[in-house]
């Protein structure tokens, strides 16, 4: 009897069998990727991986990605948040020409940003110079950093929190001002409140998006170093060995704040939702 | 009530992708119940939003009290709106949905306390105020978005089809609650339908929209007596609407005169003027007089047969209407002037008080 329900519920679901069977080796190789490192890390080399978490230089790259990376998305937030409120709610002749802009950051080759930000921030750069003379500088310093971690990572925000703001029901809206809210009023009191969590968990992956830029970031600020490029760095002196540790201390950290932020944007808002 | 015009339309139009205003004109009197009635995609909503001023319109003008408002944004227009979906606020518990257009206006606290409270107990959710919307069944979701429309006190109350998406049970209470809440507050009210019973029980006046265009106003017995025009008659025509008395009520089945017919209904009212509803599809053609437990039968002679490709409507003498398969019609051999049978339950008869 158990037998033959056992046989009747895989006649039904061997698509799905064979499906999760296929499906399973993304997952194995991800894993594999990962813990293959954390792992030869661990049995051959401990040693240098506690010294890595008391290297000053280490430790100051690391700060300065997560920094620079909070700086970029804090800007993201700031400007992305309206624009994707507008592209959320009203059609215009341009639209899908924006659309396809924001998308660019994407699919064009991080080197080709770095090339296109340095020939535009460099001090001789069309804004570059300009800035310069007001006195922020982009090449070799925080800013250019920023700026880099920005390109590449306000889509994934911009996204995010245009989705966020579609899944608002205009009728809300409307129903907010037939009560006597204004537009601005409107926004902060329903569609934002609303949208907060699409725009919180866009936030975390343009930061992450952020930590993990190193292809555009070096043509513009070599230094100082942010963790991805003091990795790089390390491994054309030293190579395995002396970037692993490195490697290693990164993703934990990474995978700990990320596990963080993920718990509290569940708990954020869950109680209507 | 007054004879003052609250709300005026005059030649409004507005064109969208799939749905537009043709050219309406409307005045609705202050304290008036005004039930705007079409089928769905009509443009019923789309002009109550014009009303509201979430649109505004390609041409015409749109007066309230006596002032211009084509231009003026939703928020200065002081308009109670509900949803059919009823739009609360899902973030929001009851008492602060209730309460949102009161803090806009910066009421002091202990005001909108006040107020609050009035209102939640006019449309019965007091005990509801800390709960959050989506815990919430479907007639008291209603019941908050009215409260929250009245709080701010509004000039005009505009309901879209506010108890479509409700349970027949709650529908009929809501309905109700709605005259009920009308004859308190005498708020000049316009309330979409497509149904056109609701219609009928609610409405001081009917205006009848049909794609986008202001087909007839009247009073309900104007409006089902003569519709207009071929289309009207199509929409309103096929609801068998009488009007009676009802005679005597036994052990909860009634008798109703009305006039042709005396007909026994299910029932608790025990007396006086009603409306009777009977489906079409609820009443049976026959040429003989049916053995079954229906309660109702009428001979009658056709006068009118429609055909509505695999349906066919029979129109008898007596005024009763019934819609029929092609197929029993064609079984039949049904024709003009036959004496046939109609026959039909009296748990299959709607009926409801006739208040004026």
């Amino acid at each position: 009897m158990t037998e033959d329900k056992r046989l009747t519920w895989v006649r039904r679901n061997y698509l799905s069998i064979i499906f999760s069977a296929i499906g399973s080796i993304v997952i194995l190789f991800l894993v594999v990727a990962l813990f293959n490192m954390l792992i030869q890390q661990a049995l051959t080399d401990p040693g240098s991986l506690i010294e890595v978490m008391f290297d000053e230089e280490v430790l100051k790259s690391v700060a300065l990605t997560l920094y620079a990376s909070f700086l970029s998305t804090m800007i993201a937030v700031i400007f992305g948040t309206p624009l994707a409120y507008v592209l959320s709610r009203h059609k215009f002749p341009a639209k899908s020409f924006i659309e396809s802009i924001i998308d660019v950051p994407v699919i064009i080759p991080h080197s080709v940003a770095g090339i296109a930000l340095y020939a535009l921030l460099m001090r001789r750069g069309s804004i570059g110079s300009f800035m310069e003379s007001i006195g922020v500088v982009f090449e070799e310093s925080l800013w250019g950093i920023v700026a880099a971690m920005f390109f590449v990572s306000v889509p994934l925000y911009l996204n995010a929190a245009r989705e966020g703001f579609q899944s608002v029901d205009p009728r809300l809206e409307y129903v907010a001002r037939s009560l006597g809210a204004g537009p601005i009023r409107t926004f902060f009191a329903i569609s934002l409140p609303l949208a907060i969590r699409h725009l919180f968990s866009g936030a975390i992956m343009a930061w992450a998006r952020g930590i993990s830029e190193f292809g555009a970031i070096i043509f513009i600020a070599f230094y100082p170093m942010v963790a991805p490029t003091l990795i790089y760095y390390r491994f054309t002196l030293y190579g395995l060995g002396g970037s692993r540790p490195v490697a290693v201390f990164l993703m934990l950290i990474c995978f700990v704040i990320f596990v963080v932020l993920r718990m509290m944007s569940r708990r954020w808002g869950g109680s209507h939702q | 009530m007054g004879r003052i015009a609250s709300i005026i339309l005059e030649n409004v139009t507005y064109i969208l992708e799939n749905f537009s205003i043709k050219n309406v004109s409307l005045k609705v009197r202050e304290g008036e119940y005004f039930v705007l009635l079409g089928p769905t995609g009509s443009g019923k909503t789309l002009l109550l939003e014009l009303i509201a001023g979430f649109h505004v319109p390609d041409e015409g003008r749109i007066i309230l009290n006596g002032v211009d408002v084509t231009y003026t944004p939703p928020e200065k227009r002081n308009v109670g709106f509900v949803y059919q979906d009823y739009s609360l606020f899902p973030h929001m518990t009851v008492e602060e949905n209730v309460a949102f257009g009161l803090r806009v206006r910066r009421l002091p606290e202990n005001e909108i306390k006040r107020q609050v409270k009035e209102m939640m107990n006019l449309v019965g959710i007091s005990h509801l105020s800390d709960r959050y919307p989506s815990t919430l069944s479907g007639g008291e979701q209603q019941r908050v978005a009215i409260a929250r429309a009245l709080a701010i006190n509004p000039d005009v109350l505009l309901l879209d089809e506010p108890l479509s998406a409700l349970d027949p049970g709650t529908r009929e209470d809501l309905r109700e609650e709605l005259k009920r809440i009308h004859e308190a507050r005498n708020v000049t009210t316009i309330h979409v339908t497509h149904d056109r019973v609701e219609a009928i029980l609610l409405a001081n006046r009917i205006g009848l929209i049909i794609n986008g265009e202001m087909i007839q106003v009247g009073s309900p017995e104007e409006l089902f007596s003569k519709p207009p025009n071929e289309k009207a008659a199509r929409f309103l025509g096929v609801e068998n609407i009488l009007q009676g008395r009802i005679r005597l009520n036994r052990g909860g089945i009634a008798v109703i005169e009305t006039g042709d017919l005396e007909i026994h209904a299910i029932t608790k009212i025990g007396e006086g003027e009603v409306y009777v509803f009977i489906r079409p599809e609820s009443i049976i053609i026959s040429r003989k007089p049916l053995r079954s437990s229906a309660r109702n039968i009428f001979q009658g002679r056709i006068v009118e047969l429609t055909n509505l490709g695999p349906l066919v409507s029979v129109k008898l003498d007596n005024g009763l209407k019934a819609l029929i398969t092609r197929q029993s019609a064609e079984d039949m051999r049904l024709k003009l002037g036959d004496m046939v049978y109609a026959s039909f339950k009296a748990a299959s008869v709607h009926v409801s008080r006739r208040a004026r």
